[in-house]
C-alpha cells in the first residue's frame, strides 16, 4: 500500500552528522553488543557486515522474535503442507460448503473440496510470488536510486521526475492497468508488482546514497580514480544495506497484500489452483454457511503480513540503534 | 511576483506536467502495447474481417500519436469516448459511480483524520505508557493487513458471524439518494478508516514527541502556562504540520484503496468499476478511471505541498 511511502517502519536513517567508526575505506561496522544500553562496544571481535549486524541486533527485540516466528510458521505451512495434506487439492471430498466434520476438519469449499488440504497447498504461490516480486523491485529500485543519487544533479532530477510519474499510480491500479492489456498472467503480475515497488524503493536508496556520497571513504576512492560505477556498488551499496533491508521487509509486506488481493480480484492465480487469495474469492458466497473456508486463508494471510511487518519494525528499531552508536554521539 | 506565489505556480506546473506524462503512459499501456484492443473485444473466434471493421471503428488504424492527441483532446473536453461493453458514453456510465466513491472516500476521511490525530497525539503524550504500547502494536498490525483482509474480518464481525448489524454487501439503490442509505457505506468506510489510520497515528505520535521536547514548549511550561493551553496552542498545531503530507498521501491512497474494498462489498463506485472494466477489457473505461485516480493522486500531493508551505512559518518566512 502506497500510504507507507513516507515512512519505512522506523524512519529514514540518521542525521547528516554521521561521523562514525565506519569512516575508513569501506570499513564494516564493529559489532555492537548491548547497544540497547548505549555502552560496552566489544572490540577485537570478528567484524561483521552491516546487514548481518542489523539482523543480530534486531533479534534482541521481542517484536522481531514474534514476527520471525509468525513468518516461519507460515513458511512451514507452505513448505511442509502439501506433504501432510490428507487429500489432493482437486479431489471432491464432501458436499459443497459442508460443515467441518471428521472427514474434512475445516469443512468443504464451494465445490466440495477439502478446505484444510487446499489451505496446506495454497501458501506456496503467495509466498514465492511475493518474494520474487519484491526482489525484482529491490534490484530495479536500488539500481535506479544508487544511480540517481550518485549521478550529476541534472540526471538525478530527470530520473526522479520520471519516477514521480509512476508514483502517481496507486500500486494496484498500476498492476490492473497492465493486466487489462496483457491478460491475467502470473509472470506479468509478479513483474508489475515489482515494477510498482521500484520508484518507491528508489527514493529510499537515493536518500541513503546522498548521505553516503559525501563521506570521506567515497571521496578517497574518487581521488584514487576508481570508476564511479564501481564506487557505487563497492563503496556506497555496502553502506546502505541497513535501510535497504528494512525497505525489503516493508515491500515484502505490501507484495503479499498485493498478490493476495490480485488473486482475490480474480486476476492472479486461476482456478483450479489452490491459493489463499483465490480461495477467499471462490468461497465468498458461502461466508454465512461455511465461514471456515474463508476465515482460515484470511487468518493465514494476516499472520504472514503481520509477522513480516513486526520483524521489519524490529529491524528498523535496531537500525536506529546502530545509527545512534555510529553517529556523532 | 510574491515568492510564495512563484513556488506554488511552479508546483502547479510540475503537477500538470506529471499528469500529461501520466496520460501518455496510460494511453501507451492500453492502446500501443501488442495486445490488440479489437481482437480483445471480439475474442479468439473473430474473423479477420470483423477485426478490421472494429479497428476502423475505434480509429486503431491511424498512427498512434494521432490517436493519442484525439484521445487527449477528448479528455480535456470531458469526453473520454464510449464504453465498449455498455455502448454508452463513459462519462454517463461513470457519473453515479464517481459520486458513490467520492461519498465513500469522504466518509472515510472525515472519520479517520480527526480520530487518528487524536489517537496519535495521545499516544505521543502518553509515551511508553500502556495506551501508547497498545496503539503502537495495534497500528503496526493494522498497517500490515491487506485491506481486503480487514474488510472480510469486519464482515465476519459485524455482518455475519458475531453480530448482524450491517449489510455484508452494499446494495445501493440508484433511485434513492445515498444519504438515506448510509448503512451500506459503514463497513466499506470503516475498512478504509482502519487501513489509513495507522499511518496517520504513527506520524502524529512521532511529531508530538518531537514537539513536546522542543524549546518553545519547555519555555511555555516554564512560564507557568497551564498544560492544557500549552498543548492546545503550541504542541498540537505544530505537531499536525508534518502530518499534513502523510494525511494527503493517505487521501491519495484512498483513491486507489477503493478498488479492492468496493469490489469486496460490491459497492458501485469507480473501484469496482475498474475491476469490471479490466475483466471485460473495456479500454475507454479503464483509461478514464485510471486517469481519474492518478489525477486525484497528483492533486492531493500538490495540495499537501502547498498547505505545508502555507502553514509552516519557517518555510513561509524563509522565502522572503
Amino acid at each position: 500500500m502506497s500510504a507507507g511511502d513516507l515512512a519505512p517502519a522506523g524512519g529514514l536513517p540518521g542525521s547528516d552528522l554521521n561521523l562514525g567508526p565506519d569512516e575508513g575505506l569501506n570499513e564494516p561496522l564493529e559489532p555492537q553488543l548491548g547497544h540497547d544500553l548505549g555502552i560496552s562496544r566489544v572490540r577485537g571481535k570478528k567484524r561483521r557486515r552491516e546487514w548481518v549486524q542489523l539482523l543480530i541486533d534486531a533479534l534482541h527485540y521481542r517484536r522481531t522474535q514474534i514476527g520471525l516466528a509468525l513468518f516461519l510458521f507460515i513458511v512451514a505451512v507452505a513448505v511442509v503442507g502439501p506433504y501432510v495434506a490428507p487429500y489432493s487439492p482437486s479431489e471432491f471430498i464432501v458436499a459443497p460448503f459442508a460443515k467441518p466434520s471428521s472427514i474434512a476438519k475445516f469443512g468443504g469449499d464451494n465445490l466440495g473440496r477439502d478446505v484444510l488440504t487446499r489451505v496446506l497447498y495454497g501458501g506456496r504461490s503467495v509466498l514465492v510470488l511475493s518474494i520474487i516480486a519484491t526482489a525484482i523491485g529491490m534490484i530495479l529500485g536500488v539500481s535506479l536510486g544508487l544511480f540517481a543519487g550518485y549521478a550529476r544533479a541534472a540526471i538525478d532530477d530527470v530520473i526522479m521526475r520520471l519516477l514521480d510519474v509512476l508514483l502517481a499510480f496507486p500500486q494496484i491500479v498500476f498492476v490492473l492497468l497492465l493486466v487489462s492489456v496483457l491478460g491475467p498472467r502470473l509472470w506479468l503480475i509478479v513483474l508489475t508488482v515489482g515494477l510498482s515497488h521500484a520508484p518507491r524503493i528508489a527514493r529510499v536508496a537515493r536518500g541513503s546514497t546522498l548521505e553516503i556520497r559525501e563521506r570521506d571513504f567515497v571521496k578517497a576512492a574518487e581521488s584514487l580514480g576508481v570508476s564511479r560505477l564501481k564506487i557505487a556498488f563497492t563503496e556506497i551499496l555496502p553502506n546502505i544495506t541497513s535501510p535497504l533491508l528494512v525497505e525489503f521487509g516493508l515491500r515484502l509486506t505490501y507484495s503479499i497484500g498485493l498478490i493476495a488481493a490480485l488473486s482475490f480480484l480474480g486476476f492472479g492465480l486461476q482456478p483450479p489452483a489452490a491459493d489463499w487469495g483465490l480461495m477467499i474469492n471462490e468461497n465468498r458466497i458461502g461466508l454465512i454457511i461455511q465461514p471456515y473456508s474463508i476465515f482460515v486463508p484470511v487468518a493465514l494471510i494476516a499472520i504472514l503480513t503481520i509477522g513480516v511487518n513486526l520483524a521489519t519494525d524490529g529491524m528498523a528499531r535496531a537500525m536506529i540503534g546502530i545509527e545512534r552508536d555510529t553517529g556523532a554521539a | 511576483m510574491h515568492p510564495l506565489a512563484k513556488i506554488i505556480l511552479r508546483r502547479l506546473a510540475l503537477g500538470l506536467l506529471t499528469l500529461l506524462l501520466v496520460s501518455v503512459l496510460v494511453f501507451a499501456a492500453t492502446q500501443a502495447l501488442p495486445g490488440d484492443t479489437a481482437s480483445a473485444i471480439l475474442g479468439r473466434d473473430a474473423t479477420p474481417d470483423r477485426v478490421k471493421v472494429v479497428r476502423e471503428q475505434l480509429g486503431l488504424d491511424r498512427p498512434v500519436t494521432a490517436q493519442y492527441f484525439t484521445w487527449l483532446g477528448g479528455v480535456v473536453r470531458g469526453d473520454v469516448g464510449d464504453s465498449l461493453v455498455a455502448a454508452q458514453p463513459v462519462t454517463q456510465l461513470l457519473g453515479q459511480r464517481v459520486v458513490n466513491s467520492a461519498a465513500l472516500v469522504f466518509l472515510a476521511a472525515i472519520i479517520s483524520i480527526p480520530l487518528s490525530i487524536l489517537i496519535g497525539s495521545l499516544a505521543g503524550l502518553l509515551r511508553d505508557r500502556w495506551f501508547d504500547s497498545v496503539t503502537s502494536l495495534g497500528s503496526l498490525a493494522l498497517a500490515a493487513l491487506p485491506e481486503f483482509v480487514i474488510g472480510i474480518l469486519l464482515i465476519m464481525l459485524f455482518a455475519t458471524q458475531v453480530f448482524r448489524i450491517f449489510p455484508s454487501v452494499s446494495r445501493v439503490n440508484p433511485n434513492v439518494p445515498l444519504s438515506s442509505q448510509l448503512d451500506v457505506l459503514i463497513l466499506p468506510a470503516l475498512t478504509l478508516v482502519l487501513a489509513v489510520a495507522p499511518y496517520i497515528i504513527r506520524i502524529l505520535r512521532a511529531s508530538m514527541i518531537e514537539v513536546l521536547e522542543s524549546e518553545y514548549v519547555q519555555m511555555a511550561r516554564l512560564k507557568g502556562m497551564p498544560e492544557r493551553i500549552v498543548l492546545q496552542r503550541h504542541a498540537l498545531p505544530n505537531a499536525v504540520i508534518p502530518a499534513i503530507q502523510v494525511i494527503a498521501l493517505n487521501l491519495a491512497w484512498l483513491a486507489g484503496g477503493v478498488v479492492v474494498v468496493e469490489y469486496l462489498f460490491n459497492y458501485p463506485g469507480i473501484g469496482s468499476g475498474l475491476v469490471d472494466a479490466v475483466a471485460n477489457r473495456d479500454v475507454p473505461v479503464i483509461q478514464a478511471i485510471v486517469l481519474l485516480i492518478a489525477a486525484l493522486y497528483v492533486g492531493f500531493n500538490l495540495l499537501a505541498d502547498i498547505l505545508t508551505i502555507l502553514v509552516s512559518p519557517r518555510l513561509r518566512t524563509g522565502l522572503q
